[in-house]
């Protein structure tokens, strides 16, 4: 029976390469929508195998196992074999990649339909899942990290897409640099790692973890420095600003890559890694404090921004946020829950903001757009779905999950509930803020554009009806026991989290419906007050940022950060290294190697008066010569 | 003739050996010293010379006739050597009117 | 026998620096073939009776005689002029010094090799130099044939007037 396992694992993970093969080398053969039929299809394959595997495990005939196919580095004492783990944990995330992966490929066919280079989007689009599968499915770090890299390529090259444009070019290029800081830490605690426990394994590493007391300092230091590495990838404070500029790649990207699955990577990474961080309290806190923080942060930044996907991209780093504070409470499970919503509505969001850009032709100002809920119905609807979701309102699935991580944190310190309570509900106000100016009222664009306003064609909207499906159902897979339910997934993620916690909590269960009720009340309040900015009075925000008062300007200046990051970091460096440039490249390097041939030419013209053609110099040379070697050969022997 | 007494049987072959490499010594002497080409041409003829007496001494003091044959065809060399050096001498003398040997600087790499 | 040694040594070395002493050239042909006869002397004291016989021939006999006939017919016979510079008379002597200290230190540094042979003093005379050299080594007595040959063809074509071509 292991065979199967296998062979299917090794088929999950050949489908997306072969269609990156194919789509790189055929591509510019591939008429029309060819290459993106060939690229969804291998997706889907990859998730029908998946699903087998889902299924087996779920009813019992295959359980989690390490599958081994031989070495991959044999040197010494170091030995990483190619190894996949097939759990709970790495199945739910597999699912979500080819799942999801699937219906965004579907839908670019449609919206990147009539590029030129379609082919390699496609291709790159696959070479993404492909690394992401691999970084789910490894069962060493070494492995993982081999994924790690190659969607972190993928996101470059994808951002970049449209390479034409600078800008785009510059924002790959920014992703890829932060992503490589946070990959430095990422790689010191690996190799701290491996000088602790003497292997890359998750079953060896966790094996030998028991043996460890907590607040061990050189686990705390390796919890961190993954921890810095999960920063990087995953849009956390401080390496956050990557991700909003990262939106200057095609929508489908944002959706796939940012939203969906590699920025999700940080998160896996972490409670794969939970038996290390259980035995540091203090990374714990680190990741919670960072987490909370991050929601906070970037929530307050997305409610002055005007720019469709960077208001969805912040949105993005405060729910990761939310995904790093329910790690920090140990509460594993959790986070991956919240994880799997997330993806479901966040990928929706971004796949409905691109039809309404697609239909607009390119307009992502929600300032020019308005009243688009008659003339895109269906955009809309699933829209409100996803937003819903995402504030947290019942039977939405968003409310599942955000629910849990609030009770937990209520559970750990009332004043952490208090910063989640404040970000859910500016994660609302925002969010309807969005879903307002872009759909009702009126039309405030130019005329010409909204002439050709059009619902987006069937095969972008069925992938979005689809998620929209699963954003509001997805609740249904983790109901908690407070309202009768079974707490499936959580049951299902069991057996892969060392912190056997509990899936009740301690608290009571009036203390439990007080919470949810006052965090639901002031939900409404929130949506209702939204209402009443934006469609009742129909504010429109400000064209002009500088016209804002103090508080509020800063706020939509993003709070400088990046001009702060500019001044620390990029002027000191460029300054660097034009100095560098000018003295050890000009000056030392060139002249040393100058010199070198300078002396050559030097010493052949001195050398070169021997050679005079007088015999009688060659004859005392031949002489000296001789008496020379004589002399070595008695002084020598 | 058997009875003669041959010299190495008193003498020490190092003896021979010294006066040989004394010999050789103002044969170089003699080429580094002089200009005159024909001079040179003959200490060459000394140097050879040298040689050939150590091979005899040899030939003597192993009881071997190899020496003395090696000696001979060292001979038949110095003759033919000779010969041309001599042909190369007068040619030079036909060029340049001298047998200056430092007036001879063809093989100079002229820059 | 060891009184004739070093008379005939003697008289070897003292010719051999009136070679490179002279100011005259033909002083020193006449003092090389005076050389050439103590090295023949030499020959004989060492029962090498063949070699002595045939070295005053062809040395003294024919390659001397050559230098003479070129002397006189080139007409070199001219005082020798003065060396172009000190340093290079000193820098030969010294050199020449040298050469003869280390071919000496090298000898003493030197360990014997043992004479296998039954002493045999006859080896010199002509009839047995002869058989060896006609049974043993043949090949290179005839193949000496050539050598003479080329340097004979060298000597004419390096003697020849320049008419027409020029060599």
């Amino acid at each position: 029976m292991n065979c199967i396992m296998e062979i299917i694992t090794v088929l999950i993970l050949f489908f997306p390469l072969a269609g990156f093969l194919v789509n790189s080398f055929a591509g510019k053969r591939l008429k029309g929508n060819l290459s993106g039929i060939i690229a969804s299809t291998s997706v889907l394959i990859s998730f029908v195998l998946v699903f087998v595997l889902f299924i087996r495990m779920l009813t019992g005939t295959g359980s989690s196992e390490t599958i081994s196919f031989g070495n991959w580095i044999n040197a010494g004492n170091l030995l990483v074999p190619f190894e996949f783990r097939i759990d709970p944990l790495s199945v739910t995330m597999m699912l979500i990649i080819t799942g999801v992966g699937f219906l965004i490929h579907v839908y670019s066919i449609g919206y990147m339909k009539g590029d030129e280079r379609i082919s390699v989007f496609f291709a790159n689009m696959n070479l993404f899942t492909f690394a992401m599968l691999l970084l789910v499915s490894a069962a060493n770090y070494l492995l993982l990290f081999a994924g790690w890299e190659g969607v972190g390529l993928c996101s470059y090259l994808l951002i970049g897409f449209w390479f034409k444009n600078d800008d785009n070019n510059y924002a790959a290029r920014k992703a890829f640099v932060m992503n490589r800081i946070g990959d430095l830490g990422f790689l010191l605690g690996l190799i701290l790692l491996f000088v602790q426990f003497g292997s890359f394994s998750y079953d060896v590493i966790s094996a030998k973890a028991v043996y460890i007391l907590p607040g061990n300092m050189l686990i705390t230091l390796i919890s961190l420095l993954l921890l810095a590495g999960a920063i990087g990838k995953s849009a956390q404070i401080p390496l956050y600003t990557w991700l909003p500029d990262a939106m200057a790649g095609p929508t489908p990207v944002s959706a796939l890559i940012h939203a969906a699955t590699m920025v999700t990577a940080g998160i896996y990474m972490i409670a794969r890694s939970d038996f290390l961080f259980i035995l540091s309290p203090l990374a714990l806190i680190v990741v919670l404090i960072i987490g909370t923080f991050t929601a906070i942060f970037a929530a307050s930044i997305g409610l002055f921004q005007n720019d469709i996907k960077k208001i969805l991209a912040y949105s993005t780093v405060s729910q990761l946020g939310f995904m790093f504070m329910a790690l920090g409470l140990g509460a594993f499970s959790t986070s991956v829950f919240h994880l799997t919503v997330h993806a479901f509505f966040k990928a929706l969001l971004f796949l409905g903001a691109g039809s309404v850009i697609h239909s607009l032709h390119g307009e992502q100002d929600i300032r020019k757009m308005g009243g688009l809920k008659k003339m895109m119905p269906v955009t809309f609807l699933v829209f409100l779905a996803a937003t819903l979701a995402i504030s947290g309102i019942p039977p939405f699935s968003g409310f599942f999950s955000k629910d849990e991580i609030l009770t937990r944190a209520f559970h750990q310190n009332p004043a952490i509930w208090v910063a989640a309570v404040g970000g859910a509900l500016i994660t609302c106000f925002y969010m309807f803020r969005l879903l307002y100016l872009t759909f009702y009222g009126n039309f405030r664009g130019k005329e010409h554009v909204r002439s050709e306003i059009h619902e987006s064609p069937w095969i972008m909207l069925v992938p979005l009806i689809f998620l929209a499906l699963f954003s509001v159902a997805g609740g249904l897979i983790n109901i908690p026991e407070l309202f009768g339910g079974n707490v499936l997934f959580s049951k299902f993620l069991q057996p892969v989290f060392i912190n056997k916690q509990t899936i009740d909590n301690h608290l009571d269960k009036y203390s439990e419906i007080l919470i949810m009720s006052i965090s639901l009340i002031a939900l409404v309040l929130i949506i209702y007050l939204a209402y009443r900015e934006y469609v009742q009075k129909q504010r429109i925000p400000v064209n002009d940022i500088n016209t804002l008062p103090f508080f509020k300007r800063i706020i939509a200046r993003k709070y400088y950060i990046d001009e702060l990051y500019e001044l620390l970091f990029e002027i000191p460096f460029r300054w660097l290294s034009e100095k560098l440039f000018a003295i050890a490249e000009l000056k030392v390097i060139d002249n040393a190697v100058e010199s070198i041939g300078r002396i050559s030419l030097l010493s052949g013209r001195y050398i070169n008066r021997i050679q005079n053609g007088n015999i009688r110099l060659y004859l005392f040379a031949m002489v000296a010569g001789i008496i020379i070697i004589f002399f070595i050969n008695l002084i020598a022997f | 003739m058997e009875k003669v007494t041959s010299a190495i049987q008193v003498i020490p072959v190092e003896y021979y050996m010294y006066i040989s490499f004394a010999l050789f010594a103002i044969g170089v002497l003699g080429v580094l010293y002089r200009r005159n080409t024909i001079i040179i041409l003959m200490c060459i003829e000394l140097m050879l010379t040298s040689v050939n007496l150590l091979f005899v001494a040899f030939s003597a003091y192993h009881s071997d006739p190899a020496g003395q044959v090696f000696v001979f065809l060292v001979m038949l060399v110095a003759a033919a050597e000779v010969a041309v050096g001599l042909s190369i001498l007068v040619m030079m003398k036909r060029k340049i009117n001298s047998v200056d040997i430092d007036l001879l600087s063809r093989l100079k790499d002229e820059k | 026998m060891i009184v004739l040694f070093y008379l005939i040594t003697v008289i070897m070395l003292v010719s051999a620096v009136m070679v490179v002493f002279s100011k005259y050239p033909v002083n020193s042909v006449i003092s090389l073939i005076i050389c050439f006869l103590a090295v023949a002397g030499h020959y004989i004291l060492l029962n090498a009776q063949f070699l002595a016989v045939v070295h005053i021939i062809v040395y003294t006999g024919a390659i001397m005689v050559l230098f003479l006939f070129v002397l006189m017919l080139m007409n070199l016979n001219s005082k020798v002029e003065s060396q172009r510079s000190v340093l290079m008379k000193i820098a030969a002597v010294v050199s020449c010094g040298l050469l003869f200290i280390v071919l000496v230190a090298a000898l003493k540094r030197s360990f014997e090799i043992p004479v296998d042979k039954p002493f045999d003093n006859s080896i010199g005379l002509v009839k047995n130099l002869g058989r060896v050299l006609f049974s043993d080594f043949l090949l290179p007595f005839e193949t000496s044939s050539v050598l003479f040959l080329s340097a004979m063809i060298g000597a004419v074509m390096l003697g020849k007037k320049d008419l027409k071509t020029e060599v």
